[in-house]
């Protein structure tokens, strides 16, 4: 397969970027859409030129780093991400436009690279479980009703990618965020802390400067994980009732 | 309280979905009153006497009307600030747009911001036309709405003007009842279906349901 | 100048950490042996913890519990990318929920004799011990693992046992118990108990006065090359499987961390115990970047078969059901298609050098689904594996609900690390390793769904513990400054390397020169071994490295994120840790566990190990790029476990 790559180069947080056309040849259709980025830069190398920074790690779709808006589409064409997006979704001479990130909340670092340590910062606010080392009961002590473990896990799946945030018009982290309180609040092990979390985790999504909800359900579209957009309801649900909550102390 | 909820994106949303839902509660009332136009004249102006004397004696003359205004106002002015408040919000959230980007949200959801600027914009005219009449053409009366009814949909405008608006609504409504319901935690999976079909019911009532009035003044059946 | 393969033999090292006595009381007796730092100087003291994954992210967050200061490190853009969430299949508990016969010893049985007891028998018997709790921790943090409709924990069983004692979370074990790990470092960040440097890469540890006090590091993003200073320094940066190019492992795992410290003065431990894991996707391609794993609990229910015929290129679905060839029911009855990796994946290797694998290039063999879905039907192995058959097809655009996979062995997981004794410390004092970087729990070969509980074992429990012993000891290290000399060497030698890099200019790239070398670890150093083979490669590595010098190029500067120098960098040590592999490997010549000396086997064909001659860990101290290291043994006792010869038949 021949293409042409129309790529979004930008030489570091503080320059202007722009897209900037190559073409590649010799594509197979089984090659994933990274590995066709690494033929790229094999050839940009050899051609004296700097080659395309991009994040990706374990290309097996769980670590969550790969982060590429394919065509308009945030892990492109497919339900999945990135790297386990091959190229047989692709025609031969198609022109394909690849953009990084777009998100104020995510700004820029290099080209294709975009700094997510927002998600972290919201995950220190309260998506944990105060459980220091040694202090657990015993595993069996607490039976969790299997809806509820079944719950959770579905939400627990979100790997932290921002797909959600790249494609929201408003570049909102709503489904990010609720995916982790909706994991932690469900269990019986979360509950000690289930107000202060999702009020922590909310305040600090805002704190970060990402957008409001609209509810256009972009995010669960683009989400590679299938994190429901009623996910996000079930968070506005436990904010409401936390509110009330708190209120009353 | 209050500070957290109008502080938050989250508590925000929960101000405009219940401000909208008040205003929803009242456009289906207001509807189911001035459908009495077709009823004639005559029906529909003591149902207007009416509404300046509900209440009495325990309430004064037009004081249930003027708290029923507040109430809306108070509505129209919240929702609209947290709209313009999350709207800016949102747009600086999002600097840049994308080279390509295939919209993939319905038609309603994407017009929300300008179709609420509309409804906006019409709530205005709609006031000063028919409640206070300072924008009326021929002749305002207090407390006839049939006449004045007749004479906004007798100029080409009032018709444009209004059936416009009342397509915004639709739109407007059809996304915006289903999303309150999610901003107030009311939406499931087993809920979504009805709920979006309430949705749809409720937009497409209020769409026909108001522009009967000016279609009704168009074919002669209000005159 | 004499050559690489004249190693000498120093002074055997044994661990003197590991009290005598009983095995079950040896745990207990260390912890109570060990001396305790006052809560109130713990803040006074700085730990440095080098990865984010299983091992790091709990031991990070456990230090942090305990008072002490912790200066922890990922390469990655976020401590909870680290490779321990694409493991999928599960952890290990003796917790005989089951009461299927399951128990401590049971465990710790199992993990010596899969470990083909090459193992060291107090460690192996405290990870056993310590199982049990880690479940405990992790259901606490709210890990979401799979539950039964009566609200209590499920467990499987898996490669290599006869029990059932895998807890997991659909396929997604790994990465929910990293997310535990990773919560609870966030929620010591967030503290202030934790300094965390994401995008930032060790380069080189600081030795003082004989003592690890602390890192060379860069920033990632600027390119910036600071030091970071502590009183311990712990290294949990995983294994070193990327030496092959192509692995299961992340594209950026690396070595650096451990091959400098190796450097440095840590010994290194059988570096050769390489494991091999049986169910991969077979590649398509040159192009082919890395290999992605398919969970080992496919194994369970999936019956592995191959034509009987050499090249039948029929379907699979149109060849009839007695002319398959389900060989590991065949050659091991009992065990079936549950044996250990190893013999697993030897297997494969075996069928398909005789002619009889399947798929393009015949490297492959089919992993059947038929008669599970037959059994069980398709909602019940959609809700045990779906998320493995949708990845499988993703990649392959196959089916396997209807088309049996196409599975080969691919490089998965290192047995082989830095030499620790008891308290996990190497061989340089206040140096600690954990998790896959060392070489402690696993022997010769990894039992399936250990390594997340060994992961977890150190940075929970075992660390944390003896870690205390140490700085008890070391209360008030004098401070050290950029301007030490060691220091200032150390700095030099970093800048230098990557200004090296970036000036050769050549006519090759990083990935080409990656890719030789792993397609020549593969060939000689992969699943079986030859002295002949081994030779070649020991021949060869220098050559690589010599043009590596030569004719490598980097475009771009060290003051900005430049990938391409990251890559380079780990490929420096790769091309010295890739020899050190084949001289352990060579030296060894006795066939254990995934070491398979070809010149070491049984009549029909298992590994044979020579336990007079081999029966120790060998602890390799560096002397010089490209000279010949000092072997140091130690000598392995069973006094519970008696080494025999392993059968799974």
């Amino acid at each position: 397969m021949k293409l042409t790559l129309r790529v979004w180069r930008q030489k570091n947080a503080d320059a202007d970027g722009t897209m900037s056309t190559y073409e590649v040849d010799g594509i197979s259709p089984d090659m994933s859409f990274l590995e066709m980025l690494d033929v790229l830069n094999e050839q940009l190398i050899l051609g004296g030129e700097d080659p395309v920074a991009f994040d990706h790690d374990c290309r097996e779709g769980i670590c969550g780093a790969c982060s590429l808006v394919i065509n308009g589409d945030a892990h492109g064409p497919e339900r999945t991400t990135t790297c386990q997006l091959h190229m047989r979704s692709f025609k031969d001479g198609d022109t394909i436009d690849i953009e990084p990130w777009r998100a104020a909340a995510f700004p820029v670092v290099k080209d294709l690279v975009v700094d997510r340590s927002a998600f972290d910062r919201i995950i220190q606010a309260g998506g944990y479980i105060t459980a220091p080392t040694g202090s657990a009961p015993e595993a069996h002590a607490t039976p969790v009703p299997k809806p509820d473990a079944d719950f959770a896990f579905e939400h627990a799946e979100c790997i932290g990618c921002g797909a959600c945030v790249a494609a929201c018009p408003n570049g909102a982290a709503m489904l990010f965020t609720s995916a982790k309180i909706n994991h932690l609040n469900v269990l019986p092990q979360g509950a000690p802390e289930r107000e202060t979390r999702v009020l922590d985790m909310v305040a600090q999504m805002d704190a970060e400067g990402f957008g409001g909800c609209t509810l256009t359900g972009e995010c669960a579209t683009a989400c590679p994980k299938g994190i429901p957009l009623m996910s996000i309801t079930s968070m506005n649900k436990e904010w409401l009732r936390a509110t009330r909550k708190v209120a009353k102390r | 309280m209050t500070r957290t909820v109008w502080d938050s994106t989250v508590g925000k949303k929960i101000v405009m979905a219940v401000s909208g839902l008040i205003m929803l509660l009242y456009l289906v009332l207001h509807l189911y009153g001035n459908l009495k136009v077709f009823f004639g004249l005559q029906a529909i102006d003591d149902y207007a006497v009416w509404l300046r004397n509900v209440g009495e004696p325990f309430m004064h003359r037009m004081w249930t009307l003027w708290l029923v205004r507040v109430v809306l106002v108070v509505a129209v002015v919240a929702h609209a600030v947290s709209a313009y408040q999350l709207s800016r919000r949102d747009i600086k959230a999002r600097p840049s747009k994308y080279v390509r980007k295939r919209p993939r949200a319905t038609y309603a959801t994407r017009t929300m911001r300008w179709g609420g600027v509309i409804l906006g914009l019409f709530i205005v005219w709609h006031i000063l036309d028919l409640t206070t009449g300072t924008v009326h053409t021929g002749g305002f009366q207090d407390a006839h709405p049939y006449e004045n009814i007749v004479d906004t949909f007798s100029t080409w405008y009032g018709n444009v003007i209004y059936i416009v608006a009342m397509l915004a609504l639709g739109l407007h409504i059809r996304h915006g009842f289903w999303s309150a319901a999610q901003t107030l935690g009311a939406g499931s999976r087993t809920r979504d279906r009805a709920l979006k079909a309430t949705a749809n019911v409720l937009a497409l009532l209020l769409t026909v349901g108001f522009i009967s009035i000016p279609v009704g003044v168009m074919t002669g059946l209000v005159s | 100048m004499t050559s690489y393969l004249d190693y000498t033999t120093g002074e055997p090292v044994a661990d003197t950490k590991a009290p005598a006595g009983p095995i079950n009381e040896r745990w207990d007796k260390r912890r109570f042996e060990a001396k305790l730092v006052n809560p109130a100087n713990r803040r006074k003291q700085t730990v440095i913890v080098v990865g984010t994954g299983l091992a790091g992210g709990s031991a990070g967050a456990t230090l942090a519990e305990q008072g002490y200061h912790v200066v922890q490190f990922c390469y990655q853009d976020s401590p909870r990318r680290a490779h321990s969430i694409a493991a999928q299949g599960g952890i290990n508990a003796a917790k005989n929920y089951r009461n299927d016969g399951d128990s401590i010893h049971r465990l710790f049985y199992d993990t010596v004799k899969g470990g083909d007891f090459r193992s060291r028998e107090s460690n192996v018997h405290r990870l056993a011990q310590i199982s049990v709790e880690i479940i405990d921790q992790c259901v606490a943090q709210g890990v979401p693992f799979a539950r039964e409709y009566g609200g209590l924990l499920d467990t499987r069983s898996f490669g290599g046992v006869q029990v059932s004692r895998t807890f997991y979370a659909r396929g997604q074990t790994g990465q929910q118990l990293l997310l535990g790990a990773y919560q609870a470092l966030s929620r010591q960040i967030a503290a202030g108990n934790i300094e965390m440097h994401p995008r930032t890469e060790m380069l080189d540890l600081i030795v003082v006065d004989g003592r690890a006090r602390g890192i060379v590091a860069r920033d990632l993003i600027t390119g910036q090359i600071d030091t970071y200073y502590a009183d311990a320094v712990v290294l949990a940066s995983g294994g070193y499987g990327n030496v092959f190019y192509l692995s299961t492992n992340a594209m950026n795992s690396n070595a650096t961390a451990v091959w400098r410290a190796h450097r440095r003065g840590a010994y290194f431990a059988n570096p050769c115990f390489t494991q091999i894991h049986p169910t991969c996707i077979p590649r398509t391609g040159d192009h082919q970047s890395k290999l992605t794993l398919m969970s080992e609990s496919l194994r369970n229910d999936g019956r592995i078969w191959v034509p009987k015929a050499k090249g039948d290129t029929r379907p699979p679905n149109q060849i009839p059901e007695d002319e398959r060839d389900y060989y590991l029911e065949r050659i091991y009855p009992s065990f079936g298609n549950l044996v250990p990796r190893d013999i697993a994946s030897r297997a494969a290797k075996n069928v398909c050098d005789e002619g009889r694998g399947v798929g393009p290039g015949g490297q492959g063999v089919y992993l059947d689904f038929a008669d599970a879905i037959q059994r069980m039907g398709r909602r019940k192995v959609e809700e045990k594996y779906g998320n493995l058959f949708d990845m499988y097809e993703r990649i392959t655009a196959e089916n396997p609900y209807e088309v049996p996979m196409r599975i080969y062995p691919a490089v998965h997981y290192t047995m082989g690390g830095l030499w620790v004794d008891y308290d996990l410390q190497t061989t340089i004092p206040g140096l600690f390793a954990v998790g896959e970087a060392n070489f402690s729990d696993h022997g010769a070969n990894r039992l399936g769904a250990s390594a997340l509980m060994q992961g977890l074992a150190d940075g929970y429990f075992v660390l944390p513990a003896t870690i205390n012993d140490y700085l008890a000891r070391h209360p008030h290290q004098e401070p050290v400054t950029d301007d030490h000399p060691v220091v200032q060497e150390v700095l030099a030698e970093t800048g230098d390397r990557l200004n090296l890099l970036l000036s050769v200019d050549g006519d090759r790239t990083p990935d080409s020169f990656h890719r030789e070398l792993g397609e020549l670890m593969w060939e000689f150093c992969g699943m079986a071994r030859t002295e002949t083979g081994l030779r070649k490669a020991l021949e060869r590595i220098p050559q690589i490295r010599e043009e590596f010098w030569r004719r490598i190029k980097v475009p771009g500067t060290g003051e900005e994120l430049n990938q391409s120098l990251e890559k380079a960098n780990r490929i420096v040590d790769y091309l010295e840790l890739a020899e050190l592999m084949c001289l352990d490997a060579l030296h060894r010549s006795e066939s254990c566990g995934g070491h398979f000396r070809e010149e070491s086997q049984t009549p029909d064909g298992e590994a044979a190990r020579r336990d007079d001659e081999f029966g120790y860990a060998a602890a390799w101290e560096f002397t010089g790029t490209g000279e010949a290291p000092t072997l140091h043994k130690e000598d392995l006792v069973f006094e519970y476990v008696h080494p025999t010869q392993r059968s799974y038949a």
